[in-house]
């Protein structure tokens, strides 16, 4: 998964081409962390369909509230810079992701 | 698969793990099926002060991380699955998981329970958007912002005064008038300058436009109806909300004796179907705290010991 940052979200994400996913992530949650592997399995199994990458938003929160993310962990989903898709706290399983990656795949 | 345990406990949270302990030491072979991680409730909780030997400074995440620790040294076994039915009738207990079926002996139902929400409209569509039930997890994005939380216990008052620590104002928004909180955290929260006292109010909705920008509350006295807005150059705010939990027994209704959704047990743990207990916040029980669940998960693990020895 591609690690971004507040500078090359922007580059990476929203100026980005076809379906990209975006795991918001922060320091201290938890919930986020035990999600992380199964996102990293999803990237191994889909990574020829759509590109993986993943944000530490304590890091980056201006960001994150500039897409409407005020709680994590969020899933998204990109096209062509605009976010079309996304998952957010409980409703962020694995097996969730898995289904809406496979509406864009 | 097929393997069958001495004891299957669901949940990993303090009550699950307590009670892998005593089983694995034991030398019962156990498994926990834990759905998503571990913990539960604590690891979403910033501080912990009332568990025996925890100082200032203990983490949920911490503590919990040691418990984990602990029960994998006894040999128990863990594996992550949602249990989607479980056959509890019988000498084998089956739990029927996404990923598998896991049978044993006897059972420990240590599934906890989730946060209560406030059910009002706007809520549901506005979580992870303003609205939230974790400060551990949420507090950093409202740092310098405006927060209400609602609630008036212990959990409530302490996640408001962790909240303190990011937003420039907290609003505790309570529908009494006076905090349910021990006495040592009121005085902490109404001697914190940050700290703000909305009484004798619920919430009836909460507003917003892709994030929140609005919660209108009602006074229960005199049904007066006020609506707070973002401050503009803010243009959200965070609601956050700890006004109790729900048992997650769904799976065992016309299975087990429910009250208020809690499964009954006896001061052994014992519930209604033999070889099944019930241990932590999932079971009827006056307190629920980390070291009442503890203790739960010791006595179940003790009495499904005996239980299988009786088999």
């Amino acid at each position: 998964m591609l690690v971004l940052d507040k500078t090359t979200f922007e580059p990476e994400v929203l100026k980005g081409e076809g379906y990209i996913l975006v795991d918001f992530f922060g320091d201290g949650c938890v919930s986020c962390e035990a999600l992380m592997p199964h996102i990293e399995e999803l990237s191994n199994k889909y990574k020829d369909k759509l590109k993986f990458t993943k944000i530490n938003t304590s890091k980056a929160r201006r960001l994150a509230i500039g897409q409407k993310v005020l709680g994590l962990p969020v899933i998204a989903i990109y096209k062509d810079g605009e976010k079309i898709d996304e998952l957010v706290k409980e409703d962020a399983t694995a097996e969730n992701v898995e289904k809406m990656i496979q509406k864009y795949v | 698969m097929n393997k069958i345990y001495d004891v299957l406990i669901i949940g990993a949270g303090p009550a699950g793990l307590s009670a892998g302990i005593y089983a694995g030491r034991s030398r019962l072979s156990t498994l926990i099926v834990e759905k998503d991680k571990d913990g539960g409730q604590i690891v979403i909780t910033s501080e912990i002060e009332n568990y025996p030997g925890c100082l200032e400074g203990e983490s949920g995440p911490t503590l919990v991380d040691r418990m984990v620790e602990q029960a994998k040294h006894f040999g128990v076994e863990k594996v992550y699955d949602e249990i989607v039915d479980v056959k509890l009738d019988g000498k084998e207990k089956v739990l029927v998981g996404k990923k598998g079926e896991y049978r044993g002996k006897a059972l420990i139902i240590a599934g906890g329970a989730s946060s209560r929400p406030i059910g009002c409209p706007g809520e549901k569509t506005f979580t992870g958007k303003g609205v939230s039930y974790c400060a551990t997890c949420d507090a950093p994005f409202f740092e310098d912002f405006e927060v209400f939380v609602v609630g008036g216990g212990d959990t409530a008052v302490e996640e408001a005064l962790y909240l303190t620590k990011f937003a420039r104002k907290v609003s505790i928004i309570h529908r009494r008038d006076e905090l349910r909180a021990v006495k040592s955290i009121q005085e902490k929260a109404f001697a914190n300058p940050k700290m703000n006292f909305i009484w004798d109010s619920v919430v009836k909705e909460i507003k917003g436009d892709g994030l929140v920008n609005s919660i209108v509350l009602e006074n229960v006295k005199t049904g007066q109806l006020t609506e707070i807005k973002a401050d503009e150059n803010d243009g959200t705010f965070g609601i956050f909300v700890f006004i109790g939990y729900v048992p997650k027994t769904k799976l065992f209704e016309g299975i087990l004796n429910l009250e208020k959704g809690y499964i009954v047990t006896d001061e052994n743990t014992k519930t209604n179907v033999e070889g099944v207990f019930a241990a932590g916040d999932i079971r009827v029980k006056s307190l629920r705290q980390v070291v009442t669940a503890a203790s739960d998960g010791a006595i179940a693990a003790v009495q499904a010991g005996k239980y299988i020895e009786s088999l």
